[in-house]
């Protein structure tokens, strides 16, 4: 089969509109699960029309949510508690007295119990709740640290180790180049934490003459979960340095706050 | 995959999962009501309905048959058609023949400050005026290829063809 040719007929975009008949949509999603690029070919698809249908819309509907959830069918409320059935009895005027009394005492304690009950039923909604809500983070977090791997792996990156200098000889991070695409991935997890005020900027660095190039700052570094921070780096760098500079960076840097310094390997 | 396993768990009658479909398909399936029906206020009474719709049904939907993104499209386009042909709803048929989603695009730029209105612009711009056709009826408004080709007076193939060279189009303002 021509995937080329398949892909340029325009089958797909009707696909995605709902307006190819049952059968012919079954034979695309089945052409779709065998080829990968028409996958992507249909995810984009997908994506523009997303987009454009968006702009339709006259506002934003995330509001609605809160109702459209209280509406969602569960399974059927517990049922409502039976009555108990009071049996009619003409004796004396003290044995319906009783009867009342033991049907309120009957009564408080299933209601103490069901309320028990709901008590312990909401506390284990919660921890399920709880329990989905770190499931999806954890997701979350293998999903990001599966992007940073391919960053990482990518051929066209080269990893720079820029040891700690005098102010700091514990500090240490990496860069990761990515040469073909002008971007340098900064690992500042080994970086202390900065002082109010203050902020991590990196510089490319040339050497003979030594001129430094500013390539950015590592801004909210607090804030940042992995450290991990991207910069745009257009220069011929020959090493990468990391100074602390007051708050909004420098035009120079400030050469007795360099934290680390480490050249780029030849290729 | 990860597309897959939101689904596989909306079927199972997950609520966050739920959530995050609302989250993801709202604003189109909103659109697409709105085109539709023009009132504000219905189209977000037959949003909610169409949402409840996705979380009863969730179970019937096989990647199968199509995409997730379509059966939701199905569901909206039809919900959204049975309203504004049921007896309650005494709006003024006759201007929905001719206007289409670009008069709404337009009228958000004209009108409204707050949205990205030079994004819209751009799109409105990029359509030539057969691909604006060819998108209201085949996508907003669920029109067949063989109903399409018959309003436009078009042969079939070249409705598909000719729609594929829009969908470029469009693609290349939304995905840079």
């Amino acid at each position: 089969m021509d995937i080329q040719k398949y892909i340029s007929s325009g089958i797909l975009e009707l696909y995605v509109y709902g307006a190819l008949s049952e059968k012919e949509s079954r034979e695309v999603s089945r052409v779709l699960k065998e080829y990968p690029e028409v996958k992507a070919e249909v995810e984009e698809i997908e994506k523009a029309l997303l987009t454009l249908s968006s702009a339709a819309a006259p506002n934003n509907a995330e509001h609605l949510i809160a109702s459209i959830k209280k509406k969602l069918t569960k399974s059927p409320t517990a049922t409502e508690p039976t009555e108990t059935p009071v049996r009619k009895i003409n004796w004396t005027t003290y044995s319906g007295w009783a009867a009342s009394l033991l049907l309120l005492i009957g009564l408080f304690v299933f209601f103490n119990r069901t309320n028990d009950l709901r008590e312990e039923l909401s506390a284990e909604r919660a921890r399920n709740a709880q329990m989905e809500e770190q499931i999806a983070n954890a997701r979350e977090d293998a999903e990001n640290a599966e992007e940073l791997l391919a960053v990482i792996r990518d051929k066209d990156v080269q990893r720079v180790p820029l040891k700690g200098q005098n102010v700091a000889p514990e500090a240490y991070a990496s860069v990761y180049w990515n040469t073909q695409e002008n971007t340098a991935y900064i690992d500042a997890k080994d970086l202390p934490e900065p002082p109010r005020g203050k902020v991590y900027q990196v510089w490319s660095l040339t050497m003979q003459p030594l001129t430094p190039t500013s390539i950015g700052l590592l801004d909210d570094f607090e804030a940042d979960d992995n450290k991990v921070f991207s910069l745009k780096n257009p220069n011929q760098s020959e090493a990468f340095g990391i100074t602390l500079e007051p708050e909004g960076g420098s035009e120079a840097p400030t050469m007795e706050q360099l934290y680390v310094l480490g050249t780029v390997a030849a290729l | 995959m990860q597309q897959d396993a939101l689904i596989l768990e909306l079927q199972n009658g997950n609520e966050r999962a739920f959530e995050r479909i609302y989250h993801l398909y709202s604003e189109s399936t909103y659109g697409i009501i709105y085109s539709i029906i023009r009132d504000e206020t219905i189209a977000e009474e037959v949003l909610q309905d169409v949402f409840l719709k996705i979380w009863d049904k969730a179970p019937s939907y096989s990647s199968d048959k199509g995409r997730f993104f379509t059966w939701v499209l199905n569901i909206a386009r039809n919900a959204a058609i049975d309203k504004i042909r049921s007896k309650d709803f005494k709006n003024d048929l006759q201007n929905l023949k001719t206007d289409n989603f670009v008069d709404i695009l337009e009228a958000k730029t004209n009108f409204s400050e707050a949205v990205d209105s030079i994004g819209l612009k751009k799109y409105i711009d990029a359509l030539k005026p057969v691909c604006k056709k060819l998108i209201d009826y085949l996508f907003f408004k669920g029109y067949t290829q063989k109903e399409t080709s018959e309003e436009l007076d078009m042969p079939l193939g070249t409705v598909k063809t000719r729609n594929r060279a829009c969908i470029d189009n469009l693609r290349k303002m939304v995905i840079k």
